[in-house]
């Protein structure tokens, strides 16, 4: 792993602020109408991503998550304007405006998706660790998932055959406290979700999630572990979401106190006051991030705003190969 | 032209487009060591080894949804199910998917994959191992589904489908893999999307596909007794589905009997009929007469299951209705 550096911490501060107030503007133009359906925010959990970017080679490494899934992309180096654009339908988006919130991809960038059914991507991340095997790759794949993906079938079959195939891939549960408004303690006889490893002799361990030194450590271990042919992990990084889990959420399931026990230990305000008490960088300098950020976002809204819907004849091209296909049946 | 099996015909497919692309490998239950729970891949461990013939422990979600994953680091893997029975446990993987990664992408993802294995009923199996799910899967965009009926369509489509870019589900029946038939000595594929008339005449069209396609083969030949000359469509495929060979005849003999072993309500044969009577209303001379099993769960009881399959009598007298005989 590079070392963690000044301009590590620079780096972590400016990207999970960029995240956070990409996830913040997401939420406001949704209130505007601009951004509809589901919409699912990270808010709070910025260090599991920091960590595991710092970890990974990003020149061959792979990621695929669940529908949380706006700035893993952004991470992994994907234009902002063009995931801002997907949300808003917009044909200048990362799917020609096919895909909305819940399904961001990239081939270009190997983000393999955003997917909608909760567990339904843990097989698809074993499944690209499988082809990279088969391909004498030694690429490692990361495949994240929630607390309430833990609980589904799929993570179990696909523990299952990850570890009696020695897949390189690494395991990541972000388990940020509830599956929507059922909380981890309500879902299993005991809340450790990290110790599902342990019945397929997989390397398990808990993670601190909100801190990306602790992250990075981890995942430099797992991808290690994967990489020079060790085979699966899994992680279960202990995180916190601070929104509700999309945008119609009440969150009578917690208590407002909970919430801000946990934005004390929040991760960007973890990594600024190391900034600034290691003098890495001084308030001054980190405004002007602050305004650079800002200044992001919106260019990234403007983009959306002004880019144009898809043309309807799109939906026709992309569910076969063949152009033109000419079986599918068009509206009357 | 040499004559083999079904199960020999499909085994040859696999195995030719195996030697022919590296990023090819099968997988399942059963499929290696076993040489397949139905004998259709006998041999192919040995020829491919244990990286490209791969069995599975039970978990068809799980494999399902590994060998879809694949797809998107350059691997074109072929699934066997037992049954398409099974298939329901991993059905996820193939619908939200296999199905979708393509348009849910804006194009960046193709999903080469062909789920194979044995459809429908295949003796007193009861009521979980006797269904035929054509019409689930053929509902679902993103999907291609094709059902052979003969040993020559197998090998031929088996082989269209392991090439095809999209994923495929391509059903048998254990009932047919004993079955003998021709093939050419050299290569041939056979075009997806493309009906076969199995046999011309000018009274009446019988459209079925699949095992069943049998009962109309024998109805056909009792009627021509009677002097009543059937065409037999063989769809071959059901998505996408050849209506134009449908209509063609129909336009020709200007009655339809579908014949389709699926429960009888939003199926095959009810797409068919519809597209049927919005083409070409004015070349019937009869109503559609569309052919299910009963609509209950497959019997297990041996006089009770004969009443609720569709058979050659059901068509016959499908036949003379349309016939106003």
């Amino acid at each position: 792993m590079q070392k963690i550096t000044k301009e590590t911490y620079i780096k972590w501060y400016e990207d999970m602020l960029f995240w956070r107030k990409f996830e913040d503007k997401l939420a406001a133009v949704y209130i505007q109408q601009k951004v509809r359906g589901f919409l699912h925010l990270y808010n709070g959990q910025e260090a599991v991503l920091a960590g595991a970017l710092h970890a990974m080679d990003l020149s061959k490494d792979k990621m695929i998550t669940a529908y949380r899934n706006h700035v893993q992309p952004i991470g992994m180096g994907v234009d902002p304007k063009r995931v801002m654009a997907e949300l808003f339908g917009k044909a200048t988006g990362t799917s020609q405006g096919l895909g909305g919130s819940m399904h961001i991809f990239s081939k270009e960038h190997r983000f393999y998706g955003g997917h909608g059914i909760v567990g339904g991507q843990i097989p698809l991340g074993a499944g690209i660790a499988f082809g990279d095997k088969y391909h004498d790759s030694d690429a490692v794949t990361l495949c994240c998932f929630g607390d309430g993906a833990a609980r589904q079938g799929s993570l179990h079959e696909t523990f299952n055959l990850a570890m009696l195939w020695n897949l390189p891939v690494v395991f990541v549960c972000e388990n940020n406290g509830y599956a929507m408004g059922t909380s981890v303690k309500r879902t299993a006889s005991h809340e450790d979700i990290y110790k599902l490893g342990l019945g397929y002799e997989m390397p398990c361990a808990p993670v601190d999630g909100m801190n990306p030194i602790k992250v990075a450590e981890a995942f430099d271990e797992a991808i290690q572990r994967a990489r020079t042919g060790g085979g699966p992990t899994f992680l279960e990084l202990k995180t916190y979401r601070y929104r509700g889990h999309s945008m119609s959420d009440a969150q009578h399931y917690r208590t407002k106190a909970e919430v801000e026990e946990y934005k004390k230990i929040d991760p960007i305000s973890q990594v600024k006051d190391v900034i600034l008490s290691k003098k890495y960088a001084t308030e001054a300098d980190l405004k002007k991030i602050d305004a650079d950020v800002k200044k992001r976002v919106l260019e990234c809204e403007k983009f959306a705003d002004e880019s144009p819907y898809p043309d309807k004849s799109v939906m026709y091209d992309v569910v076969y190969e063949q152009e033109d296909y000419p079986f599918l049946q068009h509206k009357i | 032209m040499r004559t083999i099996q079904f199960r020999e015909a499909i085994c040859e497919a696999m195995s030719e487009e195996m030697r022919r692309d590296e990023s090819i490998y099968l997988m399942g239950e059963e499929v290696a060591e076993y040489n397949g729970a139905y004998k259709a891949s006998k041999g192919m461990l040995d020829e491919f080894g244990a990286k490209r013939v791969i069995d599975t422990p039970i978990a068809e979600l799980g494999f399902a949804g590994i060998a879809v994953g694949s797809t998107m680091t350059g691997n074109r893997p072929i699934v066997e199910y037992m049954t398409f029975n099974f298939s329901l446990v991993g059905i996820d993987q193939i619908i939200n998917n296999a199905a979708k990664i393509r348009q849910m992408s804006g194009g960046q993802f193709k999903c080469p994959i062909v789920f194979r294995g044995p459809t429908g009923s295949a003796g007193q199996l009861g009521a979980t191992h006797s269904q035929a799910f054509e019409s689930w899967f053929a509902n679902t965009p993103g999907l291609k589904v094709i059902v052979p009926s003969n040993v020559y369509d197998a090998k031929g489509l088996l082989k269209a489908a392991i090439r095809d870019d999209d994923p495929v589900i391509f059903m048998e029946s254990e009932q047919m893999y004993g079955d003998k038939g021709e093939v050419p000595d050299g290569e041939y594929v056979l075009p997806i999307g493309v009906a076969d008339i199995k046999r011309e005449g000018t009274d009446v069209t019988i459209v079925s596909f699949g095992k069943i396609i049998k009962e109309a083969y024998k109805a056909a030949d009792e009627l021509q007794k009677e002097g009543i000359s059937c065409e037999i469509i063989d769809l071959r495929t059901v998505r996408p589905l050849d209506i134009n060979a449908v209509l063609d005849s129909v336009k020709k003999t200007n009655r339809l009997v579908i014949l389709e072993e699926a429960w009888p309500f939003g199926n095959v044969s009810t797409e068919i009929t519809y597209q049927v009577q919005a083409q070409a209303f004015d070349y019937l001379d009869a109503p559609i007469v569309k052919i299910n099993t009963a609509d209950t769960p497959a019997p297990y009881s041996p006089e009770l299951l004969a009443e609720w399959l569709p058979n050659s009598n059901d068509v016959v007298k499908a036949v003379k209705k349309v016939m106003y005989k």
